[in-house]
């Protein structure tokens, strides 16, 4: 079934896109704006929040969860086109 | 009524309530036992991940420790949310679509090899004891300092709670209680939160509070950078630790929280790979609840305790202080005998040591809350204590009958299979209760290892399980044992052998004990697909069990052989 296994490496590539997308925003929010720019960012006040303090403490959690919901939304939208989803 | 009466009801009311849902929840096959039928929703799935990953140590110490780290212990929030991503992302689908029971089944099926999966026994095993003795030393304290009994039989009512509904109910009946629990334990944490949140700065919100301002309309933080800076402490909100150890702590936590087994084994219980995916977003929303409120604790904790003792005569200090002076976890010594309290950055002038555990469990007494939020305060935090304690006996008790006993002796039956798995729960139960009452002095060294190990050890060989066909067992079982010496023999060094040198000047590359393991984890990678390269490829039907656990269809339930 050479058919199948074409669809189903097109379905796999497609995954491993939306895979290194979400992770890329994972990486910035939490080690760039918490860790590596925290300084340049915390010149920045949000509220009494420093920007980048915001980010370390609160902001890089709420984008995680964010980031999860994104995910679990695109990919039930992937099984389906792909008909690979359950039931 | 009084404090200790109402520390007796509710805490007496929550274990009433576990034990309820165990005998109504008992497990009565292996598949009950191992993953609670693998009917579990999404929703609750999430709340019971949530409270089997937020320990005493989480509910109790991890406010109190970003009290005094400020800016540096964002490593901790960061790194114990972030993996939740890892984990939904890269694993948690693939490994519901496996269907499997445990971790090493995955390790020993996808490297069809039986030594692989008795490294990741040994690695499951370890990191799991670790955890589970800090859990009952956590449970001891709070009867201790709450009920007013002794920490020793503090232990044994709590083993006996975890005994009963652990080793009756399994995952089964360790998923619904964990339910509950969790239930309690964020109402426990929301509630004093809130109260000094709107106290302190007019806004109910704690998360919104820490960026709101006291009474005289400075920001919090700003205020709190100027009153620590004028006692000699470095600024609240920038940070003291080197960045590239920031980077690497943060990694090893996030990833080693994707490699816990006690959490992975959690995303077998629910019914299909759809669930998984939605079911651990669930899980960080409820952890989220907690991470966010325990940094505006932290810095309501420490601007609180500042205020009401700094500079203050030492016979006018609020009831508190002296109330946690008998538990030693609050101490004033007048150094330089003018009857006033000094707290300061240098050691050898400072008059008051505090203990972190104060931040979190005095907060009631500190923001004179009625007596029921004490008693609720100690309810939450034996949940949060009880509800991980039972989850790690979990992966012992099915390490030892499912992925030893019974792999190397296939053919003893369900029955005899469930009595195993019975028994070394009660064994784990046992031994976990003698390290609560004798607690080895190197408890809080070896969470470090748990973390290390886990990134470490499981993390590259699942990811590269999933994501590669080439990686074959020669690579995983060499990437798993170079990770886990390396990082092994990094914290044993600085923290065993000698620690004396254990600061920054010696560490390699700046990268302290704690964030050893992003390091191993990469030395793993490396090892596994150098040596994957030049061995053979996996046979056939490794391949296609890697193309199989790619696509969501076809799940079914969580099988056995």
């Amino acid at each position: 079934m050479p058919q199948k296994t074409d669809r189903m490496s097109v379905y796999w590539k497609k995954n491993l896109r939306t895979l290194l997308i979400l992770l890329l925003v994972w990486f910035v929010v939490s080690f760039g704006f918490g860790i590596i720019l925290v300084e340049p960012l915390n010149q920045i006040k949000i509220g009494g929040y420093p920007l980048g303090f915001w980010f370390a403490q609160q902001g890089a959690i709420y984008s995680f969860i964010v980031l999860i919901f994104i995910y679990v939304v695109r990919m039930n939208k992937l099984d389906r086109e792909f008909d690979v989803h359950e039931d | 009524m009084d404090i200790l009466t109402w520390t007796y009801l509710l805490v007496g009311l929550s274990f009433a309530l576990y034990i309820a849902i165990a005998i109504w929840t008992r497990a009565g096959s292996t598949k009950e036992f191992y993953v609670a039928g693998g009917g579990v929703s999404p929703l609750a799935n999430g709340m019971a991940t949530a409270a089997d990953w937020m320990s005493a140590a989480s509910f109790i110490s991890m406010a109190g420790l970003i009290s005094f780290a400020g800016y540096d212990g964002s490593v901790y929030l960061m790194g114990w949310t972030g993996g939740y991503v890892l984990l939904a992302l890269l694993l948690a689908p693939y490994l519901r679509k496996f269907g499997k029971f445990t971790v090493p089944d995955f390790v020993g099926d996808r490297y069809y090899s039986n030594k692989a999966r008795v490294v990741a026994v040994i690695c499951a095993l370890f990191i799991s004891f670790i955890y589970v003795a800090g859990q009952m030393r956590g449970v001891g304290i709070v009867f201790s300092r709450y009920l007013e009994i002794p920490i020793e039989w503090g232990v044994v009512i709590g083993m006996a709670i975890v005994f009963f509904y652990a080793v009756m109910g399994g995952m089964k009946g360790i998923t619904y209680t964990q339910v509950a629990q969790f239930c309690v334990l964020i109402f426990a944490y929301m509630v004093p939160a809130i109260f000094i949140s709107m106290q302190l700065t007019g806004n109910p919100i704690p998360q919104l509070g820490l960026g709101g301002e006291v009474a005289d309309g400075t920001p919090l933080l700003e205020k709190l950078d100027g009153v620590l800076a004028d006692l000699g402490f470095s600024e609240y909100t920038s940070g003291r630790k080197g960045m590239t150890d920031m980077l690497m702590i943060t990694l090893a936590l996030m990833v080693g929280t994707a490699g816990l087994p006690h959490v992975i084994v959690r995303f077998f219980t629910v019914p299909k790979v759809k669930d998984a995916r939605l079911s651990a977003g669930y899980a960080l929303i409820f952890i989220a609840i907690l991470y966010t409120t325990a940094p505006a604790m932290a810095a309501f904790g420490i601007y609180n305790v500042i205020n009401s003792t700094s500079e203050k005569n030492i016979s006018e200090l609020p009831a508190w202080v002296q109330n946690w002076q008998k538990t030693n976890l609050i101490n004033v010594d007048d150094k330089n005998g003018d009857g006033k309290v000094q707290y300061l950055a240098d050691p050898v002038a400072n008059e008051l040591t505090i203990d972190k555990d104060i931040m979190v469990l005095a907060t009631p007494e500190i923001a004179q809350l009625p007596n029921w939020v004490v008693g609720l305060v100690a309810a939450g935090a034996m949940a949060a204590a009880l509800s991980t304690a039972a989850g790690l006996l979990l992966v012992i008790s099915t390490s030892v009958s499912r992925d030893l006993v019974k792999n190397f002796n296939p053919e003893i039956s369900e029955k005899k299979e469930l009595q195993i798995a019975r028994l070394s729960a009660a064994g784990a139960v046992i031994f976990a209760g003698y390290f609560g009452v004798n607690p080895p002095g190197f408890v809080a060294e070896v969470v470090a290892f748990a973390f290390g190990l886990a990134a470490a050890s499981f993390f590259p060989v699942i990811i590269l399980g999933i994501f590669s066909t080439r990686i074959n067992k020669e690579g995983a079982i060499a990437g798993m044992i170079t990770g886990l010496i390396f990082t092994v023999s990094y914290i044993t060094y600085f923290k065993f052998i000698n620690p004396g040198i254990n600061s920054e000047d010696h560490w390699w590359f700046g990268i302290s004990p704690e964030g050893i393991g992003s390091i191993g984890m990469l030395l793993n990678f490396l090892v596994c697909y150098f040596v994957s390269k030049f061995t053979p490829a996996p046979p056939q039907h490794v391949q296609d069990l890697i193309q199989e656990i790619r696509i969501p269809k076809g799940a079914g339930e969580a099988q056995d052989h």
